[in-house]
């Protein structure tokens, strides 16, 4: 199994969801970890203000927002969650915006998750690779993708 | 021509110093392996960064920017932190 999938547990991969705008859809990335037992309420508050204090520099890539906050108390392991809009937001990045998948990453310390960024980075460098997890329609076909 | 091997240092930067950094830095280092240079990248967050005296590079996303200001080191804003040839053109420029 690749680090990605381990990253995703159960209940971290929410599709076709509605936000109203860019922190409903952050919060729901927190939903995603908290469902999955990677971290506690308290790290979503923490990635809203991240964004609320630095600007919307989570905001990677066209159309692909990566939230996240510091290493930890809040942080019970080191996992990913996925969200999915059904319409996008805007983040106010002025190259990127506006954004439908979003994907939250927490941390355990500064190291352990460097390989799954790896992986992470390996599969967004592929063009088009938004778009192909948008064209998915179900948990399981995201999941093959990231096999 | 070789080119030179210089002992440069460049601080990939963000907020949290896990995430964006991280992946800034190891998109930099793809980068140089290509363009055949060398040079020493760390993933830091803002406080760190601001610390470290010894960087001849900052590489950070736009938003990053003004916090970087007053440093010793040149600050490159990524916009797309996977566009490996933005991050190429943006290095190549500051670097060679």
């Amino acid at each position: 199994m690749s680090l990605l999938l381990g990253a995703l547990g159960p209940g971290s991969v929410l599709l076709d969801r509605v936000a109203q705008d860019w922190e409903s859809a952050v919060r729901l990335v927190g939903d995603g970890l908290v469902a999955s037992s990677r971290t506690t309420p308290a790290y979503t508050d923490a990635m809203v203000a991240t964004i609320k204090d630095l600007g919307p520099y989570i905001v990677i890539a066209p159309g692909l927002a990566m939230p996240h906050a510091r290493p930890g108390d809040a942080v019970l392991a080191t996992g990913m969650s996925l969200v999915v809009l059904r319409e996008p937001v805007s983040f106010g990045n002025s190259k990127n915006d506006p954004v439908r998948v979003l994907f939250g990453l927490a941390a355990q310390d500064h190291d352990k998750h460097l390989e799954l960024l790896s992986e992470f980075a390996g599969k967004f460098s592929q063009p088009d690779f938004v778009k192909s997890l948008l064209s998915c329609r179900s948990e399981d076909e995201i999941r093959q993708l990231f096999a | 021509m070789v080119c030179e091997t210089r002992d440069m240092k460049i601080v990939a930067v963000c907020g949290a110093g896990i995430g964006t950094s991280v992946l800034l830095k190891m998109n930099a280092e793809k980068v140089l392996r290509t363009l055949g240079l060398t040079a020493t990248v760390e993933a830091a967050d803002i406080e760190t960064a601001r610390a470290s005296r010894d960087a001849q590079i900052m590489l950070t996303t736009p938003e990053i920017v003004d916090k970087l200001q007053g440093l010793p080191s040149e600050v490159i804003a990524i916009d797309h932190v996977f566009d490996l040839t933005e991050i190429s053109e943006k290095l190549a420029k500051a670097m060679l």
